[in-house]
């Protein structure tokens, strides 16, 4: 080609080059752009209640009373607030000993056997679909809570049980990798020194470690603070603020999964039900900040 | 008391948490197991479900699952390790590549439940993909990309350095030599992740609800052109899952059976996930012996 005969042909591996980091940029681009408009649309959305719909800020906040239905509609969503938050609370209190003796058992106690046959089974326990939870939680520990206790068994507790169980795989494989990241110099000193095993687990190894332990927990939290599904089957679903940990409630997640569908987009309802789901996501934002504050605490 | 004697307290205490938690698995998988086992057979896995009378299936639940897997997967991977090859080769060190990290690290902590919400308003009614397999798929995909992106970048951290630098030293471009030198050594890190995320988009339920529908259109099998809204292959149309469906009969179900079918449907779940983990290990074992020099 007479043109093209002075200028420098394009070498192939240069075109490579360039349509693969082309591709991958395009990939993360992608990521990027779907976050963003993830946060925007929801926020958009939830934000409306308050330009469009005009409820105050203390209503969503501040009042226990919900009544969607009701001639004036009240839309207080303290209740599932408070749900979500004493569930995923309680839910971390149970699991978290749990998961750090399971480590503490892992890495310290039994090595071997542990390796060999916990940390597969804790393994399943993550695999575990969260409506297989919920189906198990329906048909046993709710019938178990309403058996020996007060009350229809379906509730908080009932909750945070599922929860605590559904949390445990996080916390525990957290903690396993903390536990086993430890510089063997500061146990061995501690031995040396003639301390006995729990000794050296209960103050050099755990307070230590303890940054990594929480991140783990608070990981946990995240996970059962945003469960839908699981907790929406055994939380019974009631809009009001509980007396006892045996009584009817609900949750951010709960109401969301309930309403969303049977509410016309654009009503004042629906755009509350947006709301709710701005409030999961900043969550998600808090645990994520409390997550990278421990990590930087965990390498110092 | 003794400081030994404090320590075999202790020691038993851990001892019997852990063993706790053995049990605790073991009657979880036992109580699915025994009541939903005896519920499988061919039919019940066969059939469509029936609403309110006994003896359904769950046929086009078990399909819908299997190809909204297939579908997820199909858009996850590439995407995945596209953006994986990205941060572990060419991101460079600095504020915007730690600020892609930080929103990675958020998304992949957002409850589902926020990304079928997403699903909804940006999916189905803006793009206008209705509640579709479709719509379901990109959603999933939202899900799990990060958890991809994670496991790609973990491979990729695998390869030996020499062997990245012997390849770039023949003069190979960066890209031949991710491509050729790097992903295959990286390969049994990422396809045992993938096998698991895989399990996670089987077991997925709520960012479901809200993208790929709560019903199931009446599907015939015989029609395979995907482009029928009565063919089972056609991605557009609404599609209840495997998950969804256990979700489903529980809250609202109306068959007398309905017990027994969501133990039937939860015990084909956990077996398919048991499976899908047992593969995961086996593949990733086989994998690292042929690629590596490990025994």
């Amino acid at each position: 080609m007479a043109q093209s005969g002075g200028r420098k042909k394009i070498q192939p591996h240069i075109i490579e080059e360039w349509t693969g980091k082309i591709y991958a940029s395009f990939c993360i681009v992608l990521l990027v752009v779907t976050i963003f408009s993830m946060v925007y649309y929801v926020a958009t959305k939830g934000l409306s209640t308050f330009f469009q719909n005009g409820i105050a800020l203390s209503e969503i906040f501040g009042s226990t009373n919900w009544k969607p239905d009701g001639e004036p509609a009240v839309f207080g969503a303290l209740p599932f607030i408070f749900g979500s938050f004493s569930t995923s609370i309680l839910a971390a209190l149970i699991a978290a000993p749990l998961g750090i003796c399971a480590a503490l058992f892992m890495v310290e106690i039994m090595p071997k056997f542990g390796k060999k046959y916990l940390q597969p089974v804790i393994e399943l326990l993550a695999g575990i679909p969260s409506v297989v939870y919920g189906f198990v939680g329906l048909s046993v520990i709710v019938p178990f809570y309403r058996d020996i206790f007060p009350g229809q068994g379906l509730g908080i507790l009932a909750g945070a049980t599922v929860l605590s169980i559904m949390i445990l795989p996080t916390i525990t494989s957290i903690a396993t990798d903390a536990l086993a990241a430890l510089p063997p110099g500061l146990k061995e000193g501690s031995y040396a020194l003639g301390a006995t095993r729990w000794q050296t687990l209960s103050r050099t190894v755990l307070p230590t470690t303890m940054p990594a332990l929480l991140t783990g927990v608070v990981l946990g939290m995240a996970r059962a603070f945003g469960e839908a599904l699981a907790v929406q089957m055994v939380i019974g679903n009631a809009p009001h603020i509980p007396r006892s940990l045996f009584e009817s409630t609900s949750t951010l997640t709960s109401v969301i999964t309930l309403s969303m569908g049977n509410t016309v987009m654009g009503t004042t309802q629906n755009n509350v039900l947006w709301t709710l789901a701005l409030i999961l996501m900043l969550m998600t934002f808090v645990f994520v900040f409390i997550v990278r504050w421990l990590e930087r605490r965990a390498k110092r | 008391m003794s400081a030994k004697t404090v320590d075999k307290i202790a020691t038993a205490v851990i001892i019997a948490l852990a063993g706790l938690i053995v049990l605790i698995m073991a009657g979880l998988l036992g109580f699915i197991l025994v009541r939903g086992l005896g519920h499988i057979s061919f039919d019940f896995l066969t059939s469509p479900p029936e609403t309110i009378k006994e003896g359904g299936g769950i046929g086009p639940q078990l399909f819908n699952s299997l190809f909204l897997l297939v579908l997820t997967m199909m858009i996850t991977i590439p995407l995945g390790i596209g953006a994986g090859v990205y941060m572990s080769e060419y991101a460079k060190p600095g504020k915007i590549t730690d600020f892609i990290r930080l929103i990675v690290e958020v998304l992949s902590s957002f409850p589902s439940i926020v990304v079928g919400l997403f699903g909804l308003l940006v999916l189905v009614n803006l793009f206008g993909f209705g509640f579709s397999l479709f719509s379901g798929a990109l959603a999933l995909t939202i899900f799990n990309l990060p958890l991809m992106v994670r496991i790609t970048e973990q491979g990729l951290a695998s390869v030996p350095l020499a062997q990245k630098e012997a390849s770039l030293a023949l003069g190979l471009s960066k890209w031949k030599t991710i491509q050729s030198v790097m992903l295959p050594i990286a390969m049994p890190i990422i396809l045992t992740g993938t096998i698991l995320a895989a399990g996670r988009v089987f077991g997925e339920a709520a960012a479901l609800l809200f993208t790929a529908g709560m019903s199931s259109p009446r599907l015939d099998f015989s029609n395979w052109n995907p482009l029928s809204p009565t063919s089972p292959l056609n991605p557009f149309r609404p599609a209840e899952t495997l998950a969804v469906h256990i979700w489903k009969i529980n809250s609202e179900g109306l068959a007398p059976d309905a017990p027994e079918i969501a133990a039937g449907a939860s015990a084909v779940l956990i077996l398919t996930v048991l499976v899908f983990n047992l593969l995961a290990r086996w593949l990733g074992r086989v994998m690292l012996k042929k690629f590596t020099a490990t025994k």
